[in-house]
């Protein structure tokens, strides 16, 4: 009995690691369901002037908190709604995206930047220098974050950008830490020798030799950056440490809700909607990526 | 294990002392003269300005002004509120009561429901109750709980009328705060249905600022349910014909807990921060709404000392955590 086994004629070329990336990736509902979110947001946010109805700041002051359009007295003019001076919700919610997300993206590549060169470098060069960084980056999470950012608003007065700031600080921690472990799980690998063997300077070898060996944790903790970003910025802004009136921002919007609970339901929701819809759509896909990036998780 | 606690208690005092130089550079760091801040917007002459500079401490140089506040803080002395003209400390104890009463009562709900979620989901892994776990709790983690607060008060408060929107009592009552802790004061007074309002009045604070550590707990408690039933001695307790209750109850969870209660003593940090959003919304009497207050009135030394204490607070809590944690797992003393 002879037994054949058959070869292929065309073997399947091996995926490019996108595509790869996509399969493993697009395996989980939930994480591609928040993509769609995010992809959505970021529409709205750059075609903000387009897509809303009205001006974020324009007061219409023959229509003060009239309702959303399914309900008495509302009409198709104010789709979600009008707040207590008469601005529009939903126009102040499209224009609101646009604040959330810049604000996630300059907090994150804020502290990306800082956290990747303070984790490379101590991570790398080591003795007390690493000992310094590390014990300041352990002080710094001793504290709440909210706190913390709470302090340096304190320190630098309550406006949009300095709530970027802090935030931007507070979170600094994590994506040091994160580096500095990578590294020294990479550091003594046979690749990173060699490079070394070959001659490569300090700066090479940080930065093209072990960085992108780092980058897959880092990725996923920049993605759920965003969420924590977006979270602690609108909570500044409730707290009326963050953006000031009149910006839409969207924990602004809320801070002074409480006083409307009972009339106008609709200015205390759906901002908040907004929020947790976001908050969620970005945990979703960091979620996603950290099982398509991580390794150990392929089967 | 004393070696173990020895070497732990090396790693609060560098933490203790950068938070103390944090707090101390703070009031450094404003912008601004900060004994005109003091002074007020009326202004003050130079000779004034001299004396109260002086009476501030702050004609010394940088060291030993910081070594006079670390005296100060170590004896329990961190100066005195520029709007009320109390000692901070002893504005601070007496809120500090509602936030802990608060802050026990949140935790005890999330560990409530968060548990037991978490064990179930583990157990029945892929299943719809596991996903609805799952998915309720990554909505928790995403929560804004200052907008999560106002959409409780709307529904249970505004619309069904079944819960008070704010405070700790109902003015009704008179109660003498011996202890500071609302339940227990109403408990021993003698008014009638004090207690019952004291609790209606936390329910709803308890679940906002319950939240996120209960997302987090059953989360947590679920992987490590997870990890812990492909253990082989589950199997054998399984193959020694335990009953299923039994196997998952005493031989998995008793180690799935591990993880599970570092997670709980790190959510600490978290719940000072969540009281601080809570207790602004409903308008609860704690040090999280004074922070707020302190901050918006640019009290300084309340800011600082505010800071500094529940920092403080933390780094403690953490170190308690790593001591229990080090008792309960005998493994981790011999790490590291």
């Amino acid at each position: 009995m002879s037994e054949t086994i058959a070869i292929p004629r065309n073997p399947a070329p091996p995926d490019t690691p996108l595509k790869e990336f996509w399969k493993y990736f697009s395996e989980n509902k939930g994480a591609v369901m928040g993509l769609y979110v995010i992809v959505f947001a970021i529409i709205l946010a750059v075609f903000a002037d387009f897509l809303a109805p009205h001006s974020p700041f324009h007061q219409y002051r023959d229509a003060i908190l009239q309702p959303p359009w399914w309900l008495e007295g509302g009409n198709f003019k104010f789709i979600l709604g009008t707040d207590d001076v008469g601005r529009c919700i939903l126009s102040r919610m499209i224009h609101g995206a646009r604040l959330s997300l810049f604000v996630g993206c300059i907090v994150v590549t804020l502290s990306l930047a800082c956290g990747i060169i303070l984790g490379l470098t101590s991570g790398y060069f080591g003795g007390y220098y690493e000992a310094f960084v590390m014990r300041l980056m352990d002080i710094m999470l001793a504290l709440p974050s909210l706190l913390l950012a709470m302090a340096i608003v304190a320190i630098l007065g309550p406006s949009l950008k300095n709530a970027i700031l802090a935030i931007a600080i507070v979170v600094l921690p994590h994506y040091v830490r994160l580096t500095r472990a990578s590294v020294m799980s990479e550091k003594n690998r046979d690749y990173v020798t060699a490079s070394r063997v070959c001659g490569a300077g300090p700066l090479r070898m940080m930065f093209i030799v072990l960085l992108p060996n780092c980058m897959a944790p880092l990725i996923v903790q920049a993605t759920l950056g965003f969420s924590t970003a977006i979270l602690d910025a609108a909570a500044l802004g409730f707290l009326g440490m963050g953006a000031q009136p009149p910006t839409p921002e969207w924990g602004a919007m809320l801070a002074n809700a409480l006083q409307f609970i009972q009339r106008a339901w609709w200015v205390v929701t759906f901002p908040g909607v907004t929020i947790l819809i976001t908050v969620l759509a970005f945990n979703l896909a960091g979620d996603g990526l950290r099982d398509a990036l991580d390794p150990k998780m392929k089967r | 294990m004393i070696q173990f606690i020895i070497r732990r208690f090396f790693y609060v005092f560098p933490a203790f002392i950068g938070v103390t130089l944090l707090t101390f550079s703070l009031i450094h760091l404003i912008p601004g003269d900060p004994v005109e801040l003091r002074a007020g917007e009326r202004g003050i002459d130079a000779v004034r300005h001299a004396k109260l500079k002086a009476e501030m401490g702050l004609d010394k140089p940088l060291t030993v002004q910081y070594l006079k506040y670390i005296r100060g803080v170590f004896t329990g002395d961190l100066g005195k509120s520029f709007v009320t003209k109390k000692p901070i400390l002893e504005e601070f104890l007496t809120l500090f009561p509602a936030t802990l009463e608060l802050s026990f009562c949140a935790m005890s709900f999330a560990i409530l429901f968060g548990l037991p979620a978490g064990i179930i989901a583990g157990v029945k892994r892929g299943s719809p109750i596991d996903h609805t776990v799952m998915g309720i709790s990554l909505t928790g983690y995403s929560m804004p709980i200052f907008w999560w607060g106002l959409l409780l008060i709307l529904f249970f408060s505004v619309q069904l009328g079944w819960t008070p929107v704010s405070g700790r009592l109902s003015a009704l009552f008179w109660i003498d705060t011996d202890t500071g802790f609302m339940l227990i004061d109403t408990l021993r007074s003698d008014e009638e249905g004090a207690f019952k309002s004291a609790l209606s009045h936390l329910i709803l604070p308890s679940i906002v600022l319950g939240t996120i550590p209960l997302a987090v707990i059953a989360r947590m408690t679920r992987s490590a349910m997870l990890e812990v039933l492909q253990e082989d001695y589950v199997r054998t307790a399984k193959a020694k014909g335990l009953s299923p209750l039994r196997v998952i109850m005493v031989h998995a969870l008793r180690n799935a807990l591990i993880p599970v209660i570092t997670v709980i003593g790190l959510q600490i940090g978290v719940l000072m921060a969540g009281a601080i959003l809570t207790e602004t919304i409903f308008a609860w009497p704690g040090v999280g709404k004074w922070i707020v207050e302190s901050i918006n009135r640019r009290d300084y030394p309340a800011i600082q000392g505010g800071i500094l204490i529940i920092a403080t607070v933390i780094i403690f809590v953490n170190l308690a955590v790593d001591l229990v944690y080090g008792i309960i797992n005998p493994r981790i003393r011999h790490t590291r």
